[in-house]
């Protein structure tokens, strides 16, 4: 007695219409043949016209300059650089140092993002219109600017090295920019290193036993005092062992300038100063937004299961809240990285000021060297969207599930 | 009874004045509840104003109290010859005020700049003002007029022909690409694996090419015919109106509802033609002034308008363009999205200024200023594109299947119901999208252009101005300049989206 279903038809011309013109069948073929007649015009165009104005100013093609010598100096590198090394080597050392200044900018942008967001969300009214007040300012001024304020302005009418600031004695600021101290190694490094990682490890092993123990079986273990001894005692042990890992040396005045101790250059300070605070407004109104998007039932809700005040913003309002505020924060620090760019105004050596900049004036391999550094940073920030449309990915589905 | 009238219990004297309630309201009650309520918010309270205090007060003392308000050169602003801590030196900002606002324009020229900013406001401010009638009227000449008066009063200079003749070139121009393609195929195919190939389609594409060339050919004659006579411009001007006015007559509907469609046309080009009259188009125009000298708030103005009224249609296009089932379509859309939201401005901004020149033919020099406005138009519209596209997704389906069941086409569909409840979702969004390219054409100064920033930086270095407090001056004067317009914009923006989301508060 049962029928079967009858299979629907295969409407085979349909679905290759679908695929190959979307909604709008054969004419959407058509547009399709003309519009990629247009861009093949277009890159026709491009490509010949490259060709040819490449032919007159007398430049090869290629990238076959990468191996040539740079002949330029560059005021900081982190991997060691001379003027005779290549150009690919420049590359690099731009790259690294747009690196740092953007993971120092982010660390900095967002700690005091989440001051400002906690000072505007702050009960009292003086700190939540001081913050109000940073966001307005700081966002209401281009980046630009407030890089060349704290660079031409601020850190240019510092004093000389001879009178430079201190900083509790073990830090100097001066026109000629930041003396930190510097941590040298000793016999002692090695082993010190190793035991900290282990104890790193250990600690979080343990992290996820407990929680694992927590969930499972409703057993709650303190972990703290393992935890503490693991990471802090046992590093201690070794260096009371091998001896001290390092020893700080600390800057010293000597004739005009110091010496010992590390010292960053003022262009870096200015651009990692402005990129920060500028960021950190943006991060502010992002965590602002987030926290005041947990309704306030949550919060009473929890107080009426018991929960403590602090339990139940680590355990359901901050959980909630960083839904929300995590996929904005990465697209900050993704402006962040992108902004650091601008540190081609100041001449701070990253890979615009040094590879854009200089190497493109010195070979005039405009094309390949734009497309690199355009490259560089598309590849940044498409890692990054990758990595957030899983983390929404993940959201969704712990959301539906 | 007599039991409740014995227990009866009537007061004879008043009770006592209770104490008023604290007072939470007034400077008074601010002070008790939300500065001084607990210790944690005293300390909070001190902190916020030990923090005010070291920033305002110096400010203000530098600003205003210390500051030098009249001289000539540098020696005024030195604290040696002032007799106190010198604070601001404004001396400094009037005199490099014209190079701040107009940077190196002609000083006889500047009415032009100061007329083009009036007529600029004037367009935008009841543009603005949501009570205000006619706003399509407004929005066209703001969008479209305007900016081709502005570029013929702040650059100059003239036309040689109208629309036959700028027709008839690009035609020329496109022709001549097409038939040198269709060459270099056919000359590659003598050394080429796929020789066959090569020659019939590079032999196709010369015959197209020829055909388009007979095809214009009537065009070009024309063209030619109108330069040879003395009154070339409005003879040309004549004929591209009768022509333009007869396409939308027949487009209106013919004789039928034609009507109107020919008395906006005949219109439109009257308005033209009382332009043209009247900056002399026809005969040279004003003198023309060189983007070079173009500098100052200018530039940023100039940069900043051209960018919104550019970046507009590029963000539609783009934003339907990635909706678009079509699939060739969609990807160039999604890939021209997310290049140019992938890379910083400045890359762009070098992009425009040393990749783009290699791109164009090699008689064909683009000035430097149209370089950058490109690249930033690219750049912004990109960004716009995906505010256009928040709004789009915001739209129910059941408004385009409505309109698709009273039979509207796609296109009517979009223009008609679709984007003008889309553009009006986002109208804030598309504000602060403003806002960040009003702050990011402080960039072009990077590529030599001399915007507000630019020209406050090389104002920097003139000697007899070189003081300790120049600096902070010049960057607390464009620093105001800066806030203002965005701080405006911004407050702008918070006024429209509570004007539009007026149904949802309660």
């Amino acid at each position: 007695m049962s029928t079967e279903a009858r299979k629907p038809p295969l409407q085979i011309a349909l679905k290759i219409r679908r695929l190959l013109g979307g909604k709008a069948g054969w004419n959407g073929v058509a547009v399709q043949f003309a519009f990629a007649a247009v861009l093949g015009w277009i890159a026709y165009e491009i490509v010949s016209n490259a060709r040819a104005n490449l032919e007159n100013q007398h430049i090869a093609a290629g990238f076959g300059f990468l191996r040539n010598n740079a002949g330029f100096d560059v005021n900081q590198t982190l991997i060691s650089y001379t003027g005779s090394d290549t150009f690919l080597r420049v590359f690099v050392v731009g790259l690294l140092n747009t690196l740092v200044v953007s993971v120092v900018g982010i660390v900095f942008s967002t700690l005091i993002g989440f001051i400002v967001a906690l000072c505007r969300l702050s009960p009292n009214w003086l700190v939540s219109r001081v913050g109000e007040l940073y966001v307005e300012l700081i966002r209401n001024l281009p980046l630009l600017f407030q890089i060349l304020f704290w660079y031409l302005a601020v850190l240019a009418a510092l004093p000389n090295p001879r009178q430079s600031i201190s900083l509790f004695g073990i830090a100097f600021i001066s026109n000629r920019g930041l003396v930190i101290p510097q941590p040298i190694g000793q016999a002692g490094l090695d082993p010190f290193l190793v035991v900290l990682a282990f104890g790193a490890v250990a600690a979080l092993a343990l992290r996820i036993y407990a929680r694992r123990a927590l969930f499972l079986r409703g057993q709650r273990i303190h972990i703290w005092p393992w935890v503490l001894g693991l990471v802090i005692g046992l590093p201690l042990v070794t260096m009371a062992v091998f001896g001290l890992p390092f020893t700080v040396e600390l800057p010293q005045l000597k004739g005009f300038n110091f010496a010992g101790g590390a010292r960053i250059i003022p262009e870096f300070v200015a651009l990692t100063l402005a990129l920060s605070t500028y960021t950190a407004a943006f991060i502010a109104e992002i965590v602002r937004a987030g926290i005041l998007s947990v309704h306030a039932g949550q919060m009473e809700a929890g107080a009426s299961l018991g929960l403590s005040r602090g339990t139940t913003l680590r355990l359901i309002v901050v959980p909630q809240a960083m839904r929300v505020i995590v996929p904005p924060l990465t697209n900050q620090y993704l402006n962040l990285t992108k902004n650091s760019s601008l540190a081609v105004a100041i001449g701070y050596p990253d890979l615009v000021s040094v590879f854009a900049g200089t190497s493109l004036s010195q070979t005039g391999q405009a094309i390949e060297i734009i497309a690199m550094t355009m490259g560089v940073y598309l590849l940044i920030s498409l890692v990054t969207s990758g990595a957030m449309s899983i983390y929404g990915w993940r959201i969704s589905r712990s959301l539906g599930a | 009874m007599t039991d409740i009238t014995a227990s009866s219990f009537v007061r004879q004297d008043l009770v006592a004045e209770r104490p008023a309630p604290i007072k939470t309201t007034g400077v008074i009650g601010l002070l008790r509840t939300r500065l001084l309520n607990s210790p944690t918010n005293i300390l909070l309270t001190i902190v916020g104003a030990l923090l005010l205090w070291f920033t305002i007060i110096p400010s203000v003392k530098f600003l205003i109290v210390d500051a030098v308000w009249t001289g000539n050169d540098r020696a005024a602003c030195l604290p040696e010859n002032a007799g106190f801590a010198v604070g601001a030196c404004w001396p400094y900002i009037q005199a490099k005020l014209p190079q701040l606002i107009y940077g190196f324009y002609p000083e006889s020229e500047r009415w032009r700049v100061n007329l083009a900013l009036i007529l600029a406001a004037a367009l935008l401010l009841p543009l603005l003002i949501p009570r205000l009638p006619a706003k399509g009227l407004n929005s066209t000449l703001f969008f479209f007029a305007f900016p081709v008066v502005a570029f013929f009063l702040l650059h100059g200079g003239g036309i040689s022909g109208f629309g036959v003749s700028w027709a008839a070139g690009l035609g020329e121009l496109f022709d001549d690409s097409i038939v040198s393609a269709g060459k270099i195929l056919v000359s590659l195919s003598k050394t080429s694996a796929i020789a066959p190939l090569l020659w019939v389609v590079g032999n196709i594409i010369v015959l197209v090419g020829t055909a388009i060339h007979w095809l214009i050919f009537p065009l070009t004659w024309l063209r030619d015919q109108i330069q040879a006579t003395s009154q070339s411009v409005w003879l040309d001007f004549v004929i591209t109106t009768a022509f333009v006015s007869l396409i939308a007559f027949f487009l209106g509907g013919g004789m039928r509802s034609g009507g109107r469609a020919l008395a906006w046309s005949i219109a439109t080009f009257v308005a033209i033609a009382v332009v043209i009259k009247l900056m002399g188009l026809d005969h040279g125009g004003l003198p023309i002034v060189g983007t070079n000298l173009w500098g100052g708030l200018l530039v940023t103005l100039v940069v900043s308008v051209t960018g919104i009224v550019t970046s507009l249609p590029i963000g539609i296009a783009l934003a339907l363009g990635r909706r678009a089932s079509i699939p060739l379509i969609r990807i160039f859309s999604i890939a021209f999205i997310e290049f140019w939201r992938g890379v910083p401005l400045i890359t762009v901004l070098f992009f425009a200024t040393y990749m783009l020149p290699l791109f164009l033919p090699g008689n064909f020099s683009v000035d430097g200023l149209v370089r950058a406005l490109i690249g930033i138009a690219l750049f912004t519209g990109a960004y716009q594109a995906e505010n256009v596209r928040g709004g789009l997704a915001a739209i129910p389906r059941g408004q385009s299947e409505a309109a698709a069941a009273l039979g509207l086409s796609w296109w009517r569909t979009t223009s008609l119901i679709v984007l003008p409840q889309a553009l009006r979702h986002v109208i804030p969004n598309l504000v602060n999208s403003f806002i960040s390219l009003f702050k990011d054409t402080s960039l072009v100064s990077i590529v030599a252009l001399f915007d507000l920033l630019g020209s406050l930086r090389a104002s920097f270095s003139d000697p007899k101005w070189s003081t300790p407090s120049t600096a902070f001056t010049g960057f607390a004067f464009a620093g105001v300049i800066y806030f203002l317009f965005c701080f405006g914009m911004s407050r702008y923006s918070l006024f429209v989206e509570r004007r539009l989301n007026a149904h949802r508060r309660n």
